[in-house]
């Protein structure tokens, strides 16, 4: 599975790196004249996957287009491609008891990527590192016009690109950033600020966007409304509402310092201890020690490194991700253990430089 | 545009089909005149996004309801996409657009696109080469189905256009 089809993003070190680990936008679009998703067979959804073929090739964010039909997938595939988010939870069919449906597909290049038959036929995304939402709009973007100028798109004066799903209707734009919140957890402020961000029309998401939880102190923000505002407004609307949050989070670790400053160390301290010398991790906890590590280095008590292969072992220690690596299978009880290596050999080899 | 058919004066909105025996007519009708007749194109307002969606298309059928308003394209009823939260295709959005304007109205607080105006190549005026480019995807796939039903001559037909496309 190379080359590295949208970590682009991870090889770099963007604005605001601290805090934000990245920042996407999504476009809805629908293929004029064709049934929505839900009303349409399969047939409908494979002249999808062929009309993005075709174009794809001559779109040079996408290219070298790397595709991947998740309905030929095996398991481990297919989470594999959910765990680098270039396939929704729904699209790569990972709930126990559904089944995948026919006409998923992912087309990736380096920078964005076409997700084909999730809800609606296309779902363009792209990635930037840090808090770059303009980068991320302007990625995707081009890969809209070029797409747009080879394929008909659904749309209408009034309501804009027309969605399956209302909410997703007029711009079609879904902007979000993932952003590390640990002081406004551990000072318990986290509950009103993001409160105060749904009055606002922002919404927040775990790491794995819609319906997952939030691990590691790790939160997806993302504007609510697609339409009524223009992509530029909607954009710049949450970016100031990041700056905000930005804003919270800084004063939080100042009262962190100021009221509790040994419970912080030895908390951030332990992190990295686990981190570097653990035999056996499970996900979930290497996200909650890399949560403390980059706390620790945010706030100065640990030396200032480079925050990519942080961000990298947050896409590499998962586990379809591993299971690739080191090609066990997903449900291999020696998983947690390679994990740990994994974790061990990456801040080793930084620390070598 | 389709004009409403009792004031001859607005775009209709509201297109009611009726189906009485063998008899099927349809109705196109404004927001106005239509609510005058007892159309709702309104509902309540709920509480809750899904509510205000569910309330927003309107009363629940009753179990009377046979001739319900349909998608003239994919057949999509009103209770189809209550039922379903989503829209069948994009002659939904035209065919139940009173409905949908106030739930969008709902769900964004506003209902008019303001964005990027999107301009169909298939359609111009657009850049000569954008209609080059998307003259070209949709001669490939009737290529395509020409020759996956076996209609050969169509086929070649196709097959020299795209040609003569590439060669311009």
């Amino acid at each position: 599975m190379t080359p590295d089809p949208v970590l682009s993003w991870l090889g770099e070190t963007g604005p605001n790196a601290d805090l934000v680990i990245s920042s996407r936008v999504r476009l809805a679009r629908n293929v004029a004249g064709r049934p929505f998703w839900g009303r349409n067979a399969a047939p409908d959804r494979e002249r999808i996957v062929r009309l993005v073929e075709a174009a794809a090739d001559e779109i040079p964010e996408l290219a070298p287009a790397t595709w991947y039909r998740l309905d030929t997938l095996g398991r481990p595939g297919r989470l594999w491609l959910h765990e680098r988010q270039l396939a929704s939870r729904e699209l790569a069919g990972l709930d126990p008891v559904g089944r995948v449906r026919s006409g998923a597909a992912v087309v990736a290049g380096e920078t964005a990527a076409v997700m084909c038959n999730e809800e609606d036929h296309l779902r363009i995304q792209a990635f930037a590192p840090g808090f770059a939402l303009d980068r991320a709009a302007r990625a995707a973007e081009r890969v809209d016009g070029e797409l747009g100028a080879r394929i008909s798109f659904a749309f209408h004066p009034e309501f804009g690109y027309l969605t399956g799903c209302p909410t997703n209707v007029g711009t079609g734009l879904r902007a979000s950033v993932l952003i590390h919140l640990p002081a406004l957890v551990l000072t318990r402020e986290i509950g009103k600020v993001l409160q105060g961000l749904s009055q606002v029309g922002l919404t927040h998401r775990g790491l794995w966007g819609e319906g997952s939880e939030v691990r590691g102190n790790l939160f997806q923000l993302s504007n609510q409304t697609t339409l009524g505002k223009t992509e530029a407004e909607l954009l710049e609307h949450l970016g100031r509402l990041v700056v905000e949050v930005m804003g919270h989070e800084a004063r939080a670790r100042q009262v962190l310092l100021r009221d509790a400053p040994m419970l912080v160390e030895d908390r951030v301290w332990r992190a990295w201890g686990l981190l570097r010398h653990a035999r056996v991790l499970t996900f979930d906890e290497t996200l909650n020690l890399l949560s403390g590590v980059r706390l620790g280095i945010g706030m100065g008590i640990l030396p200032r490194r480079d925050w990519m292969t942080l961000n990298r072992l947050l896409v590499e220690a998962q586990d379809a991700h591993l299971a690739q690596r080191t090609g066990t299978g997903l449900d291999d009880e020696a998983l947690p253990v390679h994990r740990a290596d994994l974790v061990r050999g990456m801040l080793d080899e930084e620390a070598r430089g | 545009m389709t004009t409403c058919q009792a004031c001859q004066e607005r775009e209709a909105v509201v297109h009611l089909t009726q189906v009485v025996g063998e008899q099927v007519t349809t109705i196109h009708l404004c927001g106005k005149c239509a609510a005058e007749r007892g159309i709702a194109t309104e509902g309540e307002a709920a509480a809750t996004p899904l509510g205000s969606f569910l309330a927003a298309l309107g009363p629940a059928p009753a179990a009377t309801e046979s001739a319900a308003e349909q998608c003239p394209e994919c057949g999509a009823t009103l209770a189809d996409i209550r039922a379903s939260g989503r829209l069948g295709c994009a002659s939904c959005w035209s065919a139940f657009a009173g409905p949908l304007r106030d739930l969008v109205r709902r769900l964004h607080g506003a209902s008019l696109h303001v964005g990027e105006q999107y301009r169909d190549p298939a359609e111009g005026p657009g850049s000569p080469e954008r209609r080059v480019a998307h003259e070209r995807i949709r001669l490939r796939e009737a290529l395509r189905e020409a020759v996956e039903t076996e209609a050969f001559e169509e086929a070649a037909q196709l097959r020299d256009q795209l040609r003569d496309l590439e060669d311009e």
